[in-house]
């Protein structure tokens, strides 16, 4: 320990909690004030939960919430395409390095920057039906961005493809850090490929999946504005890729009801944080069983 | 010669041990396929955007997926005569470099005291701002709109440097808290016994030190200022303070018919990052996993 007068220390905290204070706390409590009023402008009259009200009745909240949640799934193709693409690689196949980085170029690219090149790929008359056209699959085409029912999951299969990127590398570098001694070991044993693999390369990552599993969640539920708001385009076909996040945006900064958007940040706000509790107490419970 | 000869025991398909790794041929044939499969789809957006920013519109309506007969680079001359691509880069510099040294500095000193000074609240400070990490920053935007623009910091760079620097501060804390554990005791009481100011022993010995966590933050944070959409949109609507992830929203509504200039603008886009991503590939991979990876 570094000795120091009394104060020092809360002189070093000092930015830290000031910048905390102002971009979290702050916003925090006002979404739950906000919410219970009529704001234009600055501020406006009491309204009780005449805020939530009007959200209960709006049946695009609704569907917010809904591709939302369907958003959600797409967590088990995420981990899935993650994890075996991470293991492929850990065979150190021939050019493994170079195909490490070439599967991480999707991250690089920006979102809003990728979202316009796969908005044109998947036109109605863009590559990715025309390649189905050319090898005779003429009837899997489909207006990919245009239909209300398959928009949305369009959308998902760009996020899953972007977003995994982040898993493989993530998963890699676990991989890379194992002490091989016990696969070494299993290998003499006569232990094949497969069983290898999945008794016990797949067990020694337990932590980062769990870890992967939590951002992935916390993506779908609230990072995924940029790409809803560039490719089908704000919520589009008929609203059919509207999520919380552009519901918020909408709310407050193109219909100019701030009340309105604060108490769907309030209920997104619950919705993450029950979310993290969960999982902290599903995963506090599972190391419990383990000890026992 | 020798320089060859100890290549060769890290051949391919062995551990770091030396030990080879055995499959099933047909294990190894599948997995390779499946590495090229996964090689071509992550790289088909690329080279579309590439290959359509090539073609003449004409030329791009005949054929959508194939190699260009005839290379013209009409489109990039029209994005970057029309478009100020540069000036939004610049603004999406300022803001990102900006961002990252603020945020830097804040959690350096905090996780400094956090980790090498006893005080009341440590922990309690600790896992409260680690647990900002899951609070999604949409969230937060509405009070930060209507307070900023009560304040006048609404359009400015201050404004959204002090946004991002308190978003990205929650996991620079906790990553250079738990790094800065790990830096012996006796090596800073050594430098307190010369005669260090408790400031010098972050500027002199913490620091210097810190490279590994130092070049991950710089990274992860970097990329997500870069990147970011939703702040940007919001806290700089200036035509002349846009970033880049701005410019490229407004700057592809427009083009929706002519694909050849849309993707020259998107290649012209994706540059700087692409650029920086080959030159240093190896802190990349290192540098965005190494704050994750515990456990």
């Amino acid at each position: 320990m570094v000795r120091t007068n009394r104060f020092t220390p809360y002189l070093f905290v000092a930015p830290l909690v000031g910048v905390l204070l102002l971009i979290f706390a702050y916003p925090l409590i006002k979404i739950f004030e906000f919410s219970t009023k009529r704001i234009r402008g600055f501020d406006g009259p009491d309204i009780g939960l005449g805020n939530f009200e009007s959200l209960f009745k709006d049946p695009v909240f609704g569907q917010a919430v809904a591709h939302n949640l369907q958003l959600l799934l797409a967590v088990v193709p995420l981990l899935l395409v993650s994890l075996l693409m991470a293991i492929a690689l850990y065979e150190r196949l021939r050019g493994w390095r170079f195909f490490r980085t070439v599967v991480f170029v999707p991250y690089i690219i920006a979102v809003p920057i990728v979202g316009v090149v796969l908005k044109n790929m998947f036109q109605f008359n863009g590559p990715i039906n025309q390649i189905l056209r050319n090898i005779g699959l003429e009837t899997l085409a489909q207006d990919w961005l245009g239909d209300k029912n398959i928009a949305l999951w369009t959308v998902m299969t760009m996020i899953v493809w972007r977003e995994s990127a982040f898993g493989i590398i993530l998963f890699v570098s676990r991989l890379l850090s194992l002490n091989e001694e016990l696969t070494e070991a299993a290998q003499l044993d006569g232990a094949g490929w497969w069983q290898r693999t999945r008794f016990i390369v797949i067990p020694q990552l337990k932590g980062v999946i769990e870890f992967y599993l939590v951002i992935g969640l916390i993506t779908m539920a609230a990072s995924v504005f940029a790409y809803v708001y560039i490719v089908p385009g704000k919520g589009a076909p008929a609203n059919g890729t509207m999520v919380l996040e552009l519901y918020i945006y909408n709310w407050a900064f193109e219909k100019h009801l701030p009340g309105i958007a604060s108490a769907a940040s309030v209920l997104l706000f619950l919705a993450t944080a029950s979310l993290m509790f969960l999982l902290f107490r599903l995963r506090r419970q599972a190391a419990n069983e383990e000890l026992a | 010669m020798t320089g060859f000869i100890s290549r060769v025991p890290r051949s391919q398909n062995t551990t770091p041990n030396g030990v080879i790794k055995r499959r099933h041929g047909l294990v190894t044939f599948s997995l390779q396929g499946l590495l090229i499969l996964a090689a071509i789809v992550a790289l088909l957006p690329a080279y579309f955007m590439v290959i359509s920013s090539v073609k003449a519109p004409k030329a791009y309506l005949d054929d959508r997926i194939g190699f260009p007969t005839e290379i013209t680079f009409e489109s990039y001359d029209t994005v970057l005569n029309e478009h100020p691509f540069f000036l939004w880069m610049g603004n999406s510099a300022i803001t990102s470099i900006g961002s990252v040294l603020l945020s830097t500095i804040i959690s350096a000193l905090a996780a400094y005291a956090i980790a090498r000074m006893r005080f009341r609240g440590r922990e309690f400070l600790l896992s409260l701002s680690t647990s900002l990490m899951a609070i999604p920053p949409v969230v937060m935007v509405v009070p930060l709109f209507v307070l900023f623009s009560q304040i006048d910091l609404l359009g400015t760079y201050q404004g959204v440097i002090l946004i991002y620097s308190g978003l990205m501060c929650p996991f620079s804390v906790y990553l250079l808290v738990t790094f800065f554990r790990t830096i012996p005791t006796e090596l800073l009481e050594a430098s307190l016994i010369d005669g260090a100011s408790t400031l010098g022993v972050l500027w002199r010995i913490i620091l210097p030190l810190s490279g590994p966590p130092l070049i991950t933050l710089f990274i992860v944070n970097l990329l997500y200022v870069w990147n970011d959409l939703l702040i940007a949109l919001l806290f700089l609507p200036d035509e002349k303070l846009r970033t880049l992830m701005v410019g490229v929203s407004v700057f592809q509504g427009r083009f929706l018919q002519n694909i050849p200039l849309s993707m020259a603008g998107m290649a012209l886009a994706s540059a700087p990052m692409m650029i920086i991503y080959i030159l240093f590939q190896r802190y990349f991979i290192r540098g965005l996993v190494a704050g994750a990876v515990k456990g």
